[in-house]
């Protein structure tokens, strides 16, 4: 027999537990409420939503911020479409793969949104877009250079040029300009730009120089602070120019220590390089080249100077840069498309973002490829001086 | 592989070494007196950093002023959160414990991010501390020679005090058993306070020398080196101090060597640590120095 104490407790957490069940059901069922009216409210109310996944924390963050400073910059400046208002809606996918699937699926289920920006990286952009696919929400990249990204993803667009192209470019660059008979590449096996992008390197390499002519490859991972082993490698083959295409963070530190160790060959890179982070490191050091997407030397259209007097205006202490440039073009094409498509809803917005042709951005004329890819002038830039100073560009052929 | 390459090589691994064994000793001299492992221990090393770097640069103070201030505070801190976080859930499961140590570790990381930004500070390397040394073919930062000398001064420091002072006796006798030696009028609370003091100090000698060898500060760049220590402490034999710095350079010297040996295989560098950890600790189970302990039931 239970004492009535004990009596007493055992009604007590029945109750509770009883309780807790039906608050548990009510706000489940609230929560449905609320979802099923958000859902009305996306496709017919007087907002537009547009979600931005970015890495705001972690390896990549400088370039997410940068990229988003663009697009607010493109926000502030047309905060309407159709006479709706925009929300921004933007999720920080810290860096990594899974929180950039998870950001995407928030976006979409949770915040319903009508279309998407971003990743920096192509490796976060890779996570997120067979959701979006799936999901049927249509996304720009900003930045992603590597070819897969939109590869059988008829809902993933991109407004930069992609790897093949850049690599060809800065192997042309090696041969041409730089004079280069080897070459030796370090690359981060964790990161599918960085992987990508040597490959491609390779590529055209060995297409002018011989199969003998890459004398070094070499990897590491992201995250990695101590590269001397892979440099020492690298010294002991005396390569003509390295290529060391990856995250800002490890290369900066990358080259700084080649600089140190007595390797004074020219290094090269790819966009991602252009960030203060980078910078920061390799200021006293000179014969690093990389190529990017925009330089405020050389204004293609009208709008890149639109794009530089308002990035003055509202960021006077910062350099401009082509991350910048890049995220303020994905919002005024997606402002364009959405005015095409004349609705905000998400497949109009794809056919019409798949049809965009000599869409004026500030990085240029943007035409969409059958893949969603743009073709796009590359700019070459190098550290002199403590700077990043305009070298030269080149054209698509 | 020639000898200049070799040579150069050995150079690499004495410095990434050191580095792995100076943090490791905080590691295991912490779990050594009180079995927690504190994984607060790598964002000390980041406050430390990030201390000595607004010294330097926002209060422009001399390198040593400010790295001396970086010891003090980090020291401070260190005690604080013992205080705060550790000292009621005394007498609670080891579990709880360890799971307060991640809890500070995300909140310092998260604070961090929050207070000073996401993006990543180049640290300013004094240059009476750094510069180039080049004999014949190899050539290596001055670090190279300051890591390893550091890292012996403090172990020998850390190890008479715990073989030879009062305090050090009393830390052992708390290592062994709290109550009884509570009993024997061993202010435990002061022996604990006093283990976390001089662990966080070496945390910030830790992260001061890991900033100037990796000139760079962000609120999470405490995780890489916190894991690889972690991993070099066990590898050792954690709780054992001479083991956390056998341990550090076993492992710096095993990930240099493999990219030196077999450059294809350099992006398995992490993996590498791991599988040495793995034989090593089939063949010892209380790793390289580490006590095997007969658990009697």
């Amino acid at each position: 027999m239970l004492s009535w104490r004990r009596k007493s407790y055992v009604v007590l957490m029945a109750l509770v537990l009883i309780l807790s069940l039906v608050a548990v059901g009510c706000s489940g069922s609230n929560q449905k409420d609320a979802d099923q009216n958000g859902g009305q409210s996306a496709a017919e109310s007087d907002v537009i939503k547009i979600g931005v996944y970015e890495p705001l924390t972690g390896t990549n963050a400088a370039g997410g911020q940068m990229t988003l400073e663009g697009i607010e910059l493109a926000k502030e400046m047309y905060p309407e479409i159709l006479g709706k208002k925009v929300e921004l809606v933007v999720v920080d996918n810290k860096s990594e793969k899974q929180e950039a699937a998870n950001a995407v699926e928030r976006l979409i289920t949770q915040e319903k949104v009508n279309l998407i920006i971003g990743s920096y990286g192509s490796s976060l952009s890779m996570a997120g877009g067979p959701i979006a696919k799936r999901e049927g929400i249509p996304v720009i990249g900003c930045s992603p250079t590597n070819p897969a990204v939109t590869l059988d993803n008829e809902y993933y667009f991109r407004v930069c040029f992609i790897d093949p192209f850049q690599g060809t470019v800065m192997s042309n660059y090696a041969t041409d300009v730089l004079g280069a008979k080897t070459a030796a590449i370090i690359q981060d096996v964790q990161q599918d730009y960085s992987v990508g992008l040597s490959s491609y390197f390779e590529k055209a390499f060995k297409a002018t120089n011989g199969d003998a002519s890459i004398v070094a490859k070499v990897n590491y991972n992201t995250g990695d602070k101590d590269f001397s082993a892979q440099l020492t490698e690298v010294k002991s083959k005396n390569p003509d120019v390295i290529f060391a295409p990856g995250n800002f963070l490890e290369c900066g530190i990358l080259v700084a220590k080649a600089r140190e160790m007595g390797i004074n060959v020219p290094i090269l890179g790819g966009d991602t390089w252009e960030a203060e982070e980078f910078l920061n490191q390799v200021a006293n050091y000179k014969d690093i080249y990389f190529s990017t997407h925009f330089t405020a030397e050389e204004p293609v259209t009208e709008v890149s100077t639109v794009f530089l007097d308002a990035f003055a205006k509202k960021y006077p202490n910062k350099e401009v840069n082509a991350f910048a440039a890049l995220g303020f073009d994905t919002y005024i094409l997606a402002k364009d498309a959405i005015e095409r498509a004349n609705s905000a809803d998400p497949k109009a917005i794809r056919d019409a973002l798949a049809e965009t042709k000599d869409f004026k951005g500030a990085t240029g004329i943007i035409t969409l490829d059958e893949n969603g890819d743009a073709t796009k002038t590359a700019v070459i830039k190098k550290v002199e001086d403590g700077k990043f100073v305009y070298e030269t560009k080149v054209d698509p052929k | 592989m020639s000898l200049d390459v070799f040579l150069q090589n050995v150079a690499n691994s004495i410095t990434l070494g050191s580095l792995y064994a100076l943090i490791a000793i905080g590691y295991t001299m912490v779990y050594g007196i009180i079995r927690l492992i504190n994984f607060a221990h790598a964002d000390l090393l980041m406050v430390a950093a990030y201390i000595a770097f607004y010294g330097i640069l926002v209060f422009t103070l001399p390198w040593y002023v400010s790295f001396a201030i970086a010891i003090v505070l980090t020291t401070l801190l260190g005690v604080s959160i013992e205080r705060v976080a550790y000292r009621p859930l005394r007498s609670a499961p080891r579990i709880s414990v360890l799971i307060s140590a991640i809890g500070v570790s995300f909140l310092l990381e998260n604070l961090g991010i929050v207070a000073l930004g996401a993006r990543p500070k180049p640290f300013p390397r004094p240059e009476d501390l750094v510069w180039n040394i080049q004999i014949g073919n190899i050539s290596f930062l001055s670090l190279t020679i300051i890591i390893p000398v550091v890292t012996i001064i403090l172990l020998i420091m850390v190890t008479y005090m715990v073989k030879k002072t009062k305090m050090g006796i009393a830390m052992r006798a708390v290592s062994r058993d709290f109550e009884t030696s509570s009993l024997m009028a061993v202010d435990v609370n002061k022996v604990i306070a006093a283990t976390f003091a001089v662990g966080s100090s070496l945390a910030a000698v830790g992260g001061i020398m890991w900033s100037m060898q990796y000139p760079q500060v962000d609120p999470l760049m405490g995780v890489f080196p916190g894991l690889k220590c972690f991993i070099a402490a066990v590898m050792g034999g954690i709780g054992s101090i001479p083991g956390a710095m056998i341990g550090g350079f076993v492992l710096g010297i095993c990930e240099v060597m493999l990219v030196g040996f077999m450059p294809e295989l350099s992006g398995y560098r992490d993996a590498f640590a791991f599988v040495v950890l793995i034989l090593i600790l089939l063949f010892r189970p209380g790793g390289i120095l580490g006590e095997n302990v007969v658990e009697k039931v």
